[in-house]
């Protein structure tokens, strides 16, 4: 067990004084900007990575490792003690946790979404432990072209899969491919649309987009519509839970867990259907059926563990591939490359002291965070409180200060309010941000394999699909492409099935609204 | 009324294509000016792919316009703090703006504690906090708060501008 070793090694290193200082800072300030309402993990990360620049690496990834669990947990405190749509992630969690909050439960609902936050990162960054290494070797031997492909499917599984509108999701992908090609070309020095300002030829910082579509594409937008009367936020004292409540949650935390990496390991996009489909999956077995709808606290055990699970699960292609699948992870990698560091199979040959610190850190994070947070849950209420004006002010304030720290120049300024007006008029016409997102970081990675591939088969086009993983991969894409049209044509035989797996509430068919276009075109590198 | 507001909603979402078209063409006309002759190294060259991304953009603009026109549109996002029952509020989000800008123009001017703590104070003002005294004042502490945490406790580098030395 050559990986468990390792991770010894990696907690030799972590286990510092000062850094698990710097993972307690890192999971306070995480859960705490984490809890506000309007910032879901993804935009924590964003806005608190520039803390993190003046560290040395590994106490930098600590500090990280925090911030990241910190990040998710506080999001499903918001949204159990707030009863209003945030992130995707946390809405099933917000179905029965809201209700039991309702019902006097709110320390119940929050200390089984701690606990079971725990048990499932607990066991997903075990599962990474030992899935990485395997999967490194096999990263290692694959070919530009296989690469080409699987960021291909990265590109539709988080475009064609998420959101109700396939069309508005590419349109999100192209405008991040877009901005991706800002800069000089790499391979021939060429400047591609810098208009002549030298500040473009270097590219946009990714940590200039993400905080800018995230944090002031949020502002803005919140701020068009902000809610005149204030929403009602339920009191809570310490989360804690009978034995009972042990007992009706241990195997919805695990059962979630099952559920939820898998869907965050494969490039299969993001915490929503493993949560819905836990939360189904519990409501079937539960012998408290009828709490379900007033509040039962396998509703809020499974789906958050799941939410957790498939978090874990993310940083497995991430890591070990480079490929980041939601929009946590683009903004993980974005800060792995702004360290100097580039997530990869190789990564883990170069650097592998740093990357099983990483891991450590991410334990210890996992468990900082649950001794923290079950007694500072009240401290957490408290922050959702915060006045609007001074919260989302702040955020505005925040995100100026990361875009500026980066590069010390107010370019980067304008470039930040230009794509945070871009992220405003995304949400306002329903354009998912997380393709966009991905696009921006994986396109010019993409391009890159493209055209390593091509070179070394003469440029013949057929070099992009000649070995059986990449063949597979592509017929993948394609099922997925055309899965509107499959399943209109090919279920439609089989009533029996399709309403059975649709009783079961299983999403066989992402419902496309009426008038959406099911036959987009496959974009052609 | 609601049934004008709702067709001019449709409308507007046409805007998105027109960028998206737009975009297409900037991004084609700035590939045809790439010299790909004597620059390309192997088969593909510099202009290849944004050629790819133009005509894509362009596909969907099409696409997307179609989709309007035969009564889809996309739906806004939800939220926290988002009511999405009234119209939009133009004018904090143009009053936000131009905190932000003022911000923009003043860091390498008077330095960060100065231009943030506008740029916080303009936003809470933008977003109808009115209490003259206590705006300013935690305007100004998280402004100067946030230099010390940075400039010197992290290291990175805000301007301090005329407050060198004070601060």
């Amino acid at each position: 067990m050559e990986a468990l070793s390792d991770l010894l090694n990696g907690f030799a290193t972590a286990l510092t004084p000062t850094n698990l200082a710097w993972a307690a800072l890192g999971v306070i300030l995480g859960t705490a900007v984490g809890v506000l309402p309007g910032i879901g993990p993804a935009m924590t990360v964003a806005l608190l990575l520039p803390v993190t620049y003046g560290l040395e690496p590994t106490a930098a990834f600590i500090m990280f490792a925090g911030i990241f669990y910190g990040g998710m947990f506080g999001g499903s405190t918001t949204s159990i003690l707030l009863n209003t749509p945030g992130e995707s992630s946390s809405v099933i969690t917000a179905i029965e946790g809201n209700l039991m909050a309702r019902n006097g439960r709110a320390s119940q609902a929050l200390a089984t979404a701690a606990i079971g936050s725990f048990v499932a990162g607990l066991i997903g960054t075990m599962l990474l432990v030992l899935l990485a290494p395997a999967i490194v070797d096999l990263a290692v031997g694959i070919s530009a072209a296989d690469y080409f492909a699987i960021m291909m499917l990265a590109f539709i599984a988080v475009t064609a899969v998420l959101g109700s509108s396939r069309i508005r999701g590419f349109a999100s992908l192209a405008i991040g491919l877009t901005l991706g090609l800002i800069g000089i070309d790499l391979a021939t020095g060429q400047q591609r649309l810098t208009f002549g300002i030298p500040q473009l030829a270097d590219g946009i910082d990714i940590v200039v987009v993400a905080v800018g579509i995230f944090a002031i594409g949020e502002a803005l937008w919140v701020a068009a519509h902000l809610r005149r009367r204030p929403a009602d936020i339920i009191p809570t004292g310490r989360a804690f839970m009978s034995r009972e409540d042990y007992r009706r949650s241990w195997r919805p935390w695990l059962r979630g867990t099952a559920l939820g990496f898998p869907f965050g390991a494969l490039p299969a996009g993001g915490a929503e259907i493993p949560t819905f489909l836990s939360y189904v999956t519990e409501k079937r077995l539960s012998r408290h059926k009828d709490e379900f709808g007033r509040g039962a606290i396998e509703g809020v055990a499974g789906p958050e563990a799941s939410n957790n699970a498939s978090a874990a699960g993310t940083l497995v292609p991430m890591l070990t591939l480079g490929l980041p699948t939601n929009a946590t992870a683009a903004v993980m990698l974005a800060a792995f490359t702004g360290y100097g560091i580039q997530p990869g199979p190789l990564l883990f040959e170069r650097e592998g002291d740093l990357v099983w610190a990483l891991i450590a850190s991410l334990f210890i994070g996992n468990t900082l965070l649950l001794v923290l947070n079950l007694p500072l849950a009240p401290l957490w209420a408290r922050l959702l409180r915060t006045p609007r004006p001074y919260l989302y002010a702040g955020i505005l304030f925040f995100a100026s200060v990361g875009a500026y720290a980066v590069n010390a120049s107010t370019i980067d300024l304008v470039i930040l309010l230009v794509i945070g007006l871009l992220g405003f008029a995304m949400r306002r016409y329903g354009l998912p941000v997380v393709p966009a997102i991905i696009a921006v970081i994986l396109g010019p990675r993409a391009e890159q394999q493209l055209r390593r591939a091509l070179q070394l088969s003469n440029g013949e086009i057929s070099g992009l699909w000649s070995s059986p993983l990449a063949k597979l991969i592509y017929l993948i894409i394609a099922v997925v492409l055309l899965w509107p049209l499959i399943s209109r044509f090919v279920l439609r035989g089989r009533h029996p099935l399709a309403e059975a797996a649709a009783g079961a509430g299983v999403p066989l068919e992402a419902e496309p609204p009426p008038a959406d276009d099911d036959r987009v075109p496959e974009e052609r590198p | 009324m609601s049934s004008v507001s709702e067709r001019l909603r449709g409308r507007s979402e046409l805007g998105v294509s027109l960028l998206l078209a737009v975009l297409g063409v900037l991004v084609l006309v700035d590939a045809s000016r790439i010299p790909t002759d004597f620059t390309q190294r192997g088969p593909v060259g510099p202009a290849a792919v944004p050629v790819a991304v133009g005509v894509a953009l362009l596909v969907i603009a099409v696409l997307l316009a179609r989709d309007v026109l035969r009564g889809g549109h996309g739906e806004s996002e939800m939220g926290e703090d988002v009511d999405l029952s009234h119209p939009s509020d133009w004018r904090t989000v143009l009053l936000l703006i131009a905190a932000f800008l003022a911000n923009i123009v003043l860091i390498d001017r008077v330095g960060f504690p100065i231009s943030g703590a506008v740029l916080f104070w303009g936003s809470a003002y933008a977003l109808g906090s009115r209490h003259y005294l206590r705006d300013p004042l935690i305007a100004v502490a998280l402004s100067v708060v946030t230099y010390l945490i940075f400039a010197r406790g992290l290291g990175i580098g805000l301007p301090a501008g005329p407050l060198e030395g004070v601060l």
